[in-house]
């Protein structure tokens, strides 16, 4: 790997997250750069989505967080890291249920039209490119969407910012075998645009197989990381997560 | 009762039905947005009246006072925050966005007889002095409790109104007001006799509900407003901040408010309370539509004002009794047919 060359886009060490009193997140530290797909797999309660959602903003959080070259304060914004590039499609989707496809994509771009740029027609024709079902139901109410064209909408609404580090929390979670295939490759080829990926998964075969780089959360810390080649075959990740071993 | 008062009853209770339904749509905006039960709705409604009564008068309306202190507070509470970020650099926009508007109505009274003004730019005057105080009451009192729950919401909201109110006796004093009517012009149509008043009261709600329709259907920003209502962590994910919300909301819902008074200062007497009732008639309506449904909570306010007139003639000293009585049947109603959704917060 040529590690060296890519700028780094998000940096984080020594990040922890509380619930009260219980820390639900120690330690963590991990880098992403430019034009990569870095995934952290894990069991459920790992903190995987906490971890994304104190990075988005959404929770609070301690330690550096390094994004895009500056250093985060304490009273990170949610609003203020959308307008740098930052878009987070969370684990329940949080769609617009009452609303069309087409206007869940056009908030998306919300933040990029208040700012004065009006090409959010040319983002959305890319957008339902990427996902042609989406066309087919483009005056389709949210809520009325099958799982699939729900995560596909989620993921759509979330390029329509036009993100510098796309965030994606279990985007195969409760999808049918063809469906998750389907979004793997989607995930696969949003990398040749040049964006950042950090994909969250518990399907850790599937994020392995198209992420560069990997970590391994276990409660609350990273227990294993490496290029995802080399932990597809630890026999540590082969024995909790990949289930070759089945020896238990 | 002859056709001729039932149409002439009728007519009253469409007039007041169209007021009802603005306040009851203000009403499950600032809800859906927001979270707040907002009970100082009807407040706006009395300073839109009284304001526009004592221009009119050539005094100079407490309001501007109120404008005045609310705008430094705010400017103040800005500042504190923008120094405790570090970027005392956005000071003088703070300054700027607060304090701008409040100094030149200032001037602007100080300088122009308003009295003497064209009835036109009376109402604009009123509306530029009223319709402020709906985001700096946001700024002050919501934006800091956002996340409190429903409940300490609805309290905090009673609290306003009160405080409101209080403001409005002292401003106003204790006796009514009614403005002139905007034109003396009378239709007669059949037996019924239309007056130019009511027919302008009721074109001008229905003209502010088809721009709300508008808004909320065709602008980005109202599409905004809807999905903060739907789903908040959505919206802000989009990077629409729920505080941009929580503010364009209440400008909404003070804008709706005091319009609503300028519109019924003419055909009502307007005391300094006179605004909590009219409101909760809103609520009414509001409730028809569950909190959630716009044109449901405006057909409710209509049958509201339809109620309220049919039942002062026959029974007069009843008709409040009547209309807040309809609040049982429709909660039932309700919550024999709405399903139950958990709501994932």
């Amino acid at each position: 790997m040529q590690a060296g060359d890519k700028p780094t886009i998000l940096e984080v060490s020594d990040l922890s997250v509380s619930y009260g009193k219980v820390e639900a997140l120690h330690g963590i530290a991990l880098k992403i750069r430019a034009g990569e797909i870095v995934t952290v797999i894990g069991p459920n309660g790992a903190g995987k989505t906490t971890l994304l959602s104190a990075l988005m903003g959404l929770l609070p959080a301690r330690g550096d967080i390094v994004y895009l070259g500056q250093r985060q304060g304490a009273e990170r914004e949610v609003e203020s890291l959308v307008r740098q590039g930052m878009t987070l499609v969370p684990e329940k989707r949080e769609l617009f249920g009452e609303m069309s496809v087409e206007d869940n994509l056009l908030l998306g771009a919300f933040d990029r039209y208040r700012a004065g740029q009006r090409d959010h027609a040319e983002t959305m024709a890319q957008v339902f490119d990427t996902f042609p079902r989406l066309r087919e139901r483009r005056t389709q109410l949210a809520g009325t969407l099958s799982g699939g064209e729900r995560q596909m909408l989620a993921m759509g609404r979330a390029l329509m910012a036009r993100p510098k580090l796309l965030m994606l929390d279990e985007p195969s979670l409760g999808l049918a075998p063809l469906i998750i295939k389907e979004i793997f490759r989607i995930v696969a080829e949003l990398k040749k645009t040049g964006v950042s990926i950090l994909l969250v998964e518990q399907n850790a075969r599937a994020a392995l197989a198209v992420a560069d780089y990997g970590y391994v959360l276990e409660t609350g810390e990273v227990s294993l990381e490496g290029p995802s080649g080399e932990l597809a075959n630890d026999p540590r990740v082969i024995e909790s997560y990949l289930g070759l071993g089945g020896r238990h | 009762m002859d056709l001729q008062i039932a149409l002439l009853l009728g007519q009253d209770g469409i007039t007041n039905g169209a007021i009802y339904a603005l306040l009851s749509l203000a009403l499950v905006l600032v809800f859906t947005v927001t979270r707040v039960i907002f009970i100082p709705q009807g407040e706006f409604v009395a300073f839109g009246a009284l304001t526009l009564a004592s221009l009119q008068a050539g005094k100079l309306p407490g309001t501007l006072w109120l404008l005045i202190a609310l705008a430094i507070a705010a400017a103040a509470v800005d500042i504190v925050c923008a120094l405790r970020d570090g970027q005392a650099q956005r000071i003088p926009k703070v300054l700027a966005v607060n304090c701008a508007l409040p100094a030149a109505l200032a001037a602007l009274l100080s300088i122009v007889p308003a009295a003497s003004l064209p009835l036109a730019l009376q109402v604009v005057l009123t509306l530029a002095l009223v319709v402020p105080l709906g985001p700096l009451l946001y700024r002050l009192v919501f934006q800091p409790i956002a996340e409190a729950s429903v409940l300490v919401l609805l309290i905090v909201s009673v609290s306003v109104h009160v405080t409101l109110s209080g403001l409005a006796l002292y401003f106003f004093g204790a006796e009514g007001s009614r403005t002139p009517a905007f034109t003396d012009a009378t239709f007669e149509i059949g037996d019924a006799l239309i007056q130019g008043q009511t027919l302008l009261v009721v074109c001008a709600s229905f003209t502010l509900i088809a721009a709300l329709y508008f808004f909320f259907e065709r602008t980005l920003w109202g599409k905004a407003l809807r999905a903060t209502a739907m789903n908040r962590t959505g919206a802000r994910l989009m990077g629409i901040s729920a505080t941009s919300a929580g503010k364009l909301s209440f400008s909404l819902a003070a804008l709706i408010g005091a319009f609503s008074g300028v519109l019924i200062s003419p055909i009502t007497t307007i005391y300094y309370d006179s605004g909590f009732l009219i409101g909760l008639k809103g609520f009414v309506g509001a409730i028809f539509g569950g909190m959630a449904s716009y044109p449901l909570a405006a057909a409710g306010a209509i049958l509201v004002g339809l109620l309220e007139s049919y039942s002062s003639f026959w029974a007069s000293a009843y008709k409040e009794v009547i209309v807040f009585t309809l609040i049982i049947p429709v909660l039932v109603w309700r919550s024999l047919t709405t399903r139950h959704t958990e709501e994932e917060e």
